[in-house]
């Protein structure tokens, strides 16, 4: 049987000769190889990216300090710094960062809890999707902060407001992202595991919700931007507190460093989450296949 | 051990079989096969041609039960098929692998839905994936195997789950045509070693002959028997056998015999 299968698989890759072995180890370093990094090359997108930024903040800083502009409307990151020192001095920005953390952490929070179940069953149940699509492309559509002085009547100009703003923002990414991900499901793959007698349950447990993984956190990743534009504006039109009626304030008080001080921290937040994401989706993605980008 | 039952394949039996199928844009019932009979024996490897459309591919998924029959009678060991079953297996003209698991994850797969218990299962797949050899690849992903080593991984998921009947519906035809031939020779290792009953569709009469202690020729559409041969031909069988005259000679017969079908479909449809 052994010498069957030796002739029989000549297309997995066959080792080099025996001799010539050693040879090739001692040759790759000097060897070209397409598709092998060179040294600097593994770093280069950091390097490119960081070099760009700090030549983009060092002219800033330049016109700046030539007060070629009023600093009232064009403060340099210097005073930007300044501004952010002044602010975690005074100690108020904590209870902002804690209140707009809370709008978030709730309104997303309840969303994808919402979501993720409801875009499973909607993608895996025709009928219900029928049902609540309607529902769904209503919203989906509206732009979500249009609906805010309603959310304020409704829930007052105290964080629950917010919340709600945020949920809605983040709610519909995710389960449209869910259903899609379930409907994506392959018709070559269901009809082999029918073949093997799965039952539905089968079927959804080891095709459907695999399956629907990166479409899931794709959507989460989109929700976590659109929870962003929830809680700013959100704070922006009517707040008790919150890293965006801090920035409304400063606006109105032409304090332009601290506006831009109000609007790094968002953006900080957002990079942050998205980039967390983005490492679990790479985790959850070791099947796809490489390219060499 | 592992290869269970190995052995004991199935008997088929179709009578008078016919298929109906609903088609959804002209809003009608579609014939595709028409009063099949046919027996397929214990450990016979049975090869299935005919022209595209025949309705070959739709036969033998009413045979693993995926199709419901809408006349006559199919019956695998003297009992109706009324649905899947362990008992047959099936491997696809895609390797339709699932694409975020390794090839253990993929083999273990149809045990995993019988509810095998996960150790056992496990074990019992390595030896299959040994058998179609992949040694050495239980840990690969199906994006990094060719298309020969997926449709082997294939072969071992239907495999692993010890039927006693095996349905190949084109499983190479999307090989190379070089590929193509060592997977031929690999599966009738495999079927060698394993004494399964397996029906074998293609389009290529070569693959059929080479394969089949019996060539099946459908006719065109609705599918019917048109021609039944039996290959008489030594096993085990190496590729060379395929130039020698007695292997020509089936071949010449049985597309003859297809191109007869051919013809005939052409001209009742021209008028």
């Amino acid at each position: 049987m052994a010498t069957v299968r030796d002739k029989s698989v000549p297309e997995e890759p066959a080792p080099a000769a025996r001799g010539d072995a050693r040879r090739t180890e001692l040759r790759m370093t000097d060897l070209r190889i397409p598709g092998r990094p060179g040294r600097l090359r593994r770093y280069e997108p950091t390097l490119i990216g960081v070099g760009s930024a700090l030549m983009f903040l060092i002219v800033w800083q330049a016109v700046a300090s030539a007060r070629l502009v009023s600093p009232l409307f064009l403060p340099g990151p210097l005073d930007i710094v300044d501004a952010f020192v002044v602010l975690f001095a005074q100690g108020q920005i904590w209870n902002d960062i804690w209140v707009s953390g809370q709008e978030v952490v709730y309104g997303y929070g309840l969303a994808v809890l919402i979501a993720l179940p409801l875009g499973l069953l909607m993608g895996w149940y025709r009928r219900l999707n029928y049902a609540l699509d309607p529902f769904i492309s209503f919203f989906y559509s509206t732009p979500r902060v249009a609906l805010l002085p309603l959310l304020i009547l409704w829930f007052g100009i105290g964080i629950w407001s917010k919340i709600a703003v945020v949920f809605l923002g983040s709610f519909f990414p995710v389960v449209i992202n869910t259903i899609a991900g379930v409907r994506n499901l392959d018709a070559g793959l269901i009809k082999t595991s029918r073949s093997f007698g799965a039952t539905d349950a089968q079927i959804f447990r080891t095709l459907a919700l695999p399956g629907s993984v990166p479409f899931i956190l794709a959507g989460l990743r989109l929700g976590v931007g659109h929870a962003l534009i929830g809680v700013v504006v959100g704070e922006l039109v009517a707040a008790q507190a919150g890293v965006g009626l801090m920035m409304a304030k400063a606006g109105a008080t032409f304090q332009t460093a601290k506006v831009f001080a109000g609007l790094i921290i968002v953006a900080g937040t957002g990079i942050i989450i998205t980039g967390i994401l983005q490492r679990i989706e790479g985790r959850f993605q070791a099947w796809k296949p490489q390219n060499n980008t | 051990m592992e290869a269970g039952t190995g052995g004991h394949g199935a008997r088929l039996r179709a009578r008078d079989v016919t298929i109906h199928y609903w088609l959804e844009r002209s809003n009608s019932a579609f014939l595709a096969v028409d009063g099949i009979n046919l027996d397929v024996h214990e450990g016979e490897l049975l090869s299935i041609v005919g022209p595209s459309g025949c309705g070959k591919s739709t036969f033998l998924n009413a045979v693993d039960g995926l199709l419901p029959i809408s006349g006559g009678s199919l019956t695998l060991n003297g009992r109706a098929i009324s649905g899947p079953g362990r008992d047959r297996a099936m491997a696809f003209q895609q390797p339709n692998l699932l694409p975020w698991r390794t090839v253990m994850g993929n083999v273990v797969y149809g045990l995993e839905l019988q509810g095998r218990p996960m150790g056992e299962a496990r074990k019992h797949a390595q030896h299959f994936i040994e058998l179609v050899g992949l040694h050495g690849f239980a840990d690969a992903y199906p994006s990094e195997l060719s298309g020969g080593m997926q449709q082997r991984v294939n072969l071992a998921r239907a495999l692993a789950i010890d039927p006693q009947m095996l349905l190949l519906d084109e499983p190479f035809a999307a090989l190379d045509a070089q590929t193509r031939e060592f997977m031929q020779l690999e599966l009738l290792r495999v079927w060698s070693e394993t004494g399964k009953t397996a029906i074998f569709i293609t389009h290529d009469i070569k693959e059929a002959v080479y394969l089949a202690d019996r060539v099946v020729v459908f006719s065109a559409r609705p599918g019917r028997v048109r021609q039944i041969y039996d290959i008489d031909l030594p096993r085990p069988r190496s590729l060379s056998i395929k130039r020698e005259p007695h292997f020509l000679a089936y071949e010449d017969a049985i597309w003859g015999c297809i191109e007869e079908e051919v013809t005939a479909a052409n001209e009742a449809a021209r008028g």
